[in-house]
């Protein structure tokens, strides 16, 4: 019953910043502040998501997978981010030349 | 109630239309393929629809013997090996508009009809 | 709850092929397609389609995008913009759409079990596979077992396909011109390029049990050829082109794509020798049941060898490709 009210909290709270990185994305300013709110999904939002669903499988081989799935995203999550801000830091007309590291 | 459940098949419909749209109406030869590759996702659409089964699963038997409900795997079957298929073409039909804006320097049709006159 | 899920995905993924067709920048439309792609392979997977979805993630997502990507690398992204309206194709178009739509009410709807699509063939198929293949996956049992002839000619085309970009493609090639730099990748980044060799392994991995397991679960020769190339083409992506046709030459590759497709005829013909019908794998074995799973595992072998084979090979055409001033 707890386990069950913590996993819907989790999973809403997530659906909320997923909610809430899809906004940003769309209403913030430039890129960078968007890409900003878009990392709101990867981290927050995947991470309470899979938590919840996590607690509503319980100790079996779908958790395991979930976990998985988990580390992936956040494997994969900052580096599409960071290639995301160096092509745009390195596509960019005005500013310093960029040079490369 | 019972008309949602062409929802399916409308939604089918009016992709096939967007990509005939993009592969009748737009002059760029990139735009065409990719509207042929959404034409040939609505057909997808079609057969996977069509094998649906009410409260069936997908058609992995987990317990021989036991009765269960599964979805037809027939249209699997065909759309599987479909989804390859199409890649492949789109692969040859990339590689021959290369070919084209490397030979015409434009990939877009009016401009190349005009050129091929020009020769 | 699904079936109103169900309905969102259908709707957005309306939403998404409007915006491919609008949008004049050919990036733009590309990135849409592989959403549009995700979308089909989660509709896909509540179709209760889980071999199709798979297909549609890892092909549809995965190495389509690439393909087109490394495209418009040579072509450019713009869209020149159309002045006239398209009045005679909007007609054409909506005069088909009335006409299917009318003609979708004569249909059976969605999921209906009296439909006449699941009274043939397919019931058969569903009662005899753990019988007569010893199979979970009816779906695998069907496209390398009872249907192998199709597969055959399927595996046929996407050859042939390969083997056309590759002869297109085939003069001017940049990577042997001396005045040109390599191309290097990734390899200055470090972050990516130490993240996807991490990667690339787990990416091979998956592919391979994919095209062991996929009697059992979903899975199979086409998917896990895709799954497979993907990691490869990864590797080129982050290392440069040099260091990838290093790995994997091109005559490799196009002997890996006819390999695939002469071992699947070779099986059949196996068969024929062992006093069976063309593709008919029971005699491989003194119980036709282990015969049966042998043939489908060298069967599946050879489609994803093939697969493999000839999505590398395309990557390559290209990616090797010099651009066009």
């Amino acid at each position: 019953m707890i386990i069950d009210a913590l996993s819907f909290a989790m999973l809403a709270l997530g659906g909320f910043f997923v909610f809430m990185g899809g906004l940003g994305a769309l209403r913030l300013p430039d890129l960078y502040t968007r890409m900003h709110a878009a990392s709101l999904t990867d981290s927050l939002g995947t991470l309470l998501t899979l938590g919840g669903i996590m607690l509503q499988s319980g100790w079996s081989l779908a958790t395991v997978k979930l976990l998985t799935i988990l580390f992936f995203l956040l494997m994969t999550g900052p580096t599409a981010t960071y290639a995301l801000a160096n092509a745009a830091l390195f596509s960019r007309d005005d500013g310093p030349p960029a040079t490369a590291p | 109630m019972k008309v949602l459940g062409l929802y399916n098949y409308w939604v089918f419909t009016v992709l096939l239309m967007i990509g005939l749209y993009a592969i009748i109406a737009r002059g760029n030869l990139v735009k065409k393929l990719l509207g042929l590759s959404i034409f040939q996702s609505a057909v997808f659409l079609l057969y996977i629809s069509m094998a649906k089964v009410e409260g069936g699963t997908a058609p992995i038997i987990q317990h021989a013997g036991e009765p269960q409900l599964f979805s037809n795997p027939l249209p699997h079957v065909l759309i599987l090996t479909a989804i390859v298929v199409g890649i492949s073409t789109i692969a040859l039909g990339l590689a021959i508009v290369v070919r084209i804006r490397e030979e015409f320097g434009t990939i877009e049709e009016d401009e190349i009809q005009a050129r091929d006159r020009d020769r | 709850m699904v079936t109103a899920f169900g309905f969102v995905l259908l709707t957005l993924l309306l939403v998404t092929a409007v915006a491919i067709v609008v949008t004049p920048n050919l990036f733009v439309a590309v990135m849409l397609t592989s959403i549009f792609s995700l979308l089909m392979a989660a509709t896909f997977f509540l179709l209760d389609a889980a071999d199709v979805a798979l297909t549609e993630a890892a092909i549809g997502a995965g190495m389509s995008t690439i393909l087109f990507l490394g495209a418009l690398a040579l072509i450019g992204e713009h869209e020149a913009r159309r002045r006239r309206r398209p009045w005679l194709p909007l007609a054409v178009i909506g005069l088909t759409a009335f006409t299917l739509i009318y003609a979708t009410f004569d249909k059976p709807r969605l999921g209906d079990p009296a439909a006449p699509v699941h009274q043939h063939v397919a019931p058969w198929y569903l009662e005899q596979t753990p019988e007569l293949m010893g199979m979970s996956n009816v779906v695998t049992a069907v496209l390398a077992g009872f249907r192998a002839y199709d597969t055959l000619g399927e595996v046929l085309v996407i050859l042939t396909a390969g083997f056309g970009v590759l002869l297109i493609l085939a003069e001017r090639r940049a990577g042997g011109r001396p005045d040109r730099p390599p191309a290097v990748g990734l390899r200055h980044h470090l972050i990516p390029r130490v993240v996807g060799q991490l990667l690339i392994p787990f990416i091979v991995l998956f592919g391979l049990y994919l095209q062991f397991h996929g009697e059992f679960g979903p899975g199979g020769g086409f998917q896990a050829g895709a799954i497979i190339a993907v990691g490869i083409v990864l590797h080129a992506l982050l290392e440069g082109e040099a260091a990838g046709r290093a790995i994997l030459p091109t005559r490799v590759l196009t002997g890996l794509m006819a390999g695939g497709a002469f071992l699947f005829a070779a099986v059949g013909i196996a068969g024929m020798l062992l006093g069976g019908e063309f593709l008919d794998y029971s005699g491989f074995s003194a119980d036709p049941v282990a015969g049966q799973q042998l043939g489908v595992h060298l069967v599946e072998a050879g489609v994803g060898i093939t697969v493999t084979g000839t999505l590398v090979a395309a990557f390559h055409a290209f990616a090797d490709r010099e651009r066009p001033a």
